[in-house]
């Protein structure tokens, strides 16, 4: 073999393919930055104090969207509550106790047709076991439909994190006498926890900006409510209806809401990210 | 091959006076599903000395370790046969406590398997499943582990930080700080200065050589030096069989089967 012809060859092949790369993660920054750069340009200065202190305002009028805002909050903390201790255990259990057993390997498979089904069929499917039932719309209901479809993401994500960590660590603490639950729930949970909290991340990053389910379960308050047994109000509703409104202070708010998910689910996720930081090699 | 290889015996294994011995292993065979890893090995491990395993990868000595602490019980399909006589009861016996045999019998793993937690509550960790200490007695405790696994020195100041932040070898001693803090009668040691550089084996050896007065240690080592050095008695498997048992002197010098001296001589393996 000649050294000159297939060197230059390699050269060419490696040029091209880190090309590739920077490009694609070029195309993909451009898409983010487009994004955040019309939401925060749109969104900012619509943003005032009024936005935190008033309600949804009616056509022409002044307001706020302190209803929306609480309302999401309610039930986005309310449905990540079920679906983290629901999917952190059924993760648990596929990781540590199904492995490849037949039932665990149905359960995976349903989970995983759970992840990618369409929310505004959750959004039906709670419908119709609540809202109809139950002859009405309901925070409760959104939350359920919120729930529903961050627990799947948190049970996947949960047994793939549960996955990785080292036999030799379970069997570490099982050496020492340790029962299963214990090395579980002291040990693996704990070597396991920043991969955990991501999965949550995703989790309520995914359900923050849902709007199918919630047109369907929580529908929509234009007044302040703190009973979640009733229609309440939210970003996601809000800003669909306001952004197809012609009234120029509705659309105005509705980039305030899209700014204000958009910021929240960045700041989750950066407070999380510190707050898991692994220690530093002394 | 020599003559005096071909004259020696397939297989010698000493027996120890039953007073001596703490650990007994009588006829073990252990089987992965349909595949059988150990063939009737039949050996005495001395009361507070240190017995060696050696022998090629894959002939058997991790799995024998794994026996001696019931290890394998996590896997369901790995099942073993035979008798494991710890002060006289058979740990291999359907109705034994798995978690006292532990507290009785403790491991040290080939990779430093640090918990995700303080230094010092790495070490409490195995005491608090067994003991309800106060606080000072529960300090005390971790205080004298690390002493006797030579840490105490390097890591008194930063208790509070994290296990995981420290140096390999020096995560190695805490698991073995972390072994010996529930007071067990046994250690095992399966490779465990494998994965360390040449210094932190020498303080590890050093460890484990002042830890002989008080345990029954067990060390599975690929290092011949290792061997030869820290321990009282060796064992040389070779394809699932205890094939020499013995003194360790006996057993580098004057090996009394053909396969061992072939091993030691650097013949194969």
């Amino acid at each position: 073999m000649t050294p000159g012809a297939p060197r230059l060859t390699r050269r060419i092949a490696e040029v091209g393919f880190l090309a590739f790369c920077w490009a694609a993660t070029a195309l993909a920054l451009i898409a983010l930055a487009a994004i955040l750069w019309s939401l925060l340009s749109q969104g900012v200065g619509g943003l005032n104090l009024k936005v935190f202190t008033m309600s949804t305002p009616a056509p022409g009028s002044e307001g706020g969207l302190l209803n929306a805002i609480l309302g999401s909050l309610a039930m986005c903390i309310l449905a990540m509550i079920g679906a983290v201790a629901v999917g952190m255990m059924a993760g648990t259990w596929l990781s540590e106790f199904a492995k490849e057993s037949h039932y665990g390997k149905v359960v995976r498979f349903v989970n995983d047709v759970l992840l990618s089904a369409p929310s505004i069929l959750v959004g039906l499917f709670v419908y119709e076991l609540l809202v109809r039932p139950m002859k009405g719309f309901s925070g409760y209901a959104g939350a359920l439909a919120l729930s529903l479809l961050a627990m799947p993401v948190i049970v996947r994500t949960t047994e793939d994190v549960l996955r990785l960590q080292p036999t030799a660590l379970r069997e570490a603490s099982v050496a020492l006498g340790a029962p299963v639950w214990r090395t579980i729930m002291a040990v693996i949970w704990k070597s396991a926890r920043g991969g955990m909290l991501t999965g949550a991340l995703l989790a309520f990053a995914r359900i923050s900006g849902e709007t199918a389910p919630l047109l369907f379960t929580a529908l929509n308050n234009q007044f302040l409510s703190f009973d979640l047994g009733r229609p309440t109000a939210n970003l996601p509703v809000v800003i669909f209806n306001f952004a197809l409104s012609a009234q120029d202070n509705w659309r105005r708010l509705a980039w305030v809401g899209a700014m204000l998910i958009a910021v929240a689910v960045l700041a989750v996720t950066i407070i999380a990210r510190l707050s898991t930081r692994e220690p530093k090699r002394s | 091959m020599n003559a005096q290889t071909l004259d020696a015996p397939e297989t010698k294994v000493l027996a120890l006076p039953p007073d001596e011995v703490c650990l007994q292993v009588q006829g073990l065979n252990f089987y992965y599903g349909g595949k059988q890893a150990l063939f009737s090995v039949t050996a005495g491990f001395k009361r507070k000395a240190v017995t060696a395993l050696i022998g090629p990868s894959g002939c058997g000595k991790s799995t024998l370790l794994r026996t001696l602490n019931r290890m394998y019980s996590l896997y369901p399909g790995q099942r073993a046969e035979g008798q494991v006589l710890l002060d006289g009861t058979d740990v291999l016996s359907r109705g034994v406590d798995l978690s006292a045999l532990r507290a009785k019998v403790g491991m040290v793993f080939q990779k430093p398997t640090p918990f995700p937690m303080s230094i010092y509550d790495n070490v409490a960790y195995g005491v608090r499943l067994y003991e309800r200490l106060g606080k000072a007695e529960m300090a005390d405790r971790v205080e004298e582990s690390l002493r006797r696994a030579a840490l105490w020195e390097e890591v008194k100041d930063k208790l509070k930080d994290s296990g995981l932040g420290l140096s390999g070898g020096q995560q190695q001693r805490l698991c073995v700080a972390r072994a010996i803090a529930v007071k067990p009668e046994v250690l095992l040691l399966d490779e465990p200065a494998s994965a360390l550089d040449p210094i932190s084996t020498a303080r590890l050896e050093e460890t484990i050589s002042e830890l002989k007065g008080d345990y029954t240690v067990v060390i599975v080592t690929h290092n011949m030096g290792q061997a030869a050095r820290l321990s009282d008695h060796t064992g040389f498997m070779y394809l699932g069989q205890l094939v020499e048992f013995g003194e360790t002197d006996q057993v580098f010098t004057n090996p009394a089967t053909g396969r061992a001296r072939d091993y030691i001589t650097g013949r194969f393996g």
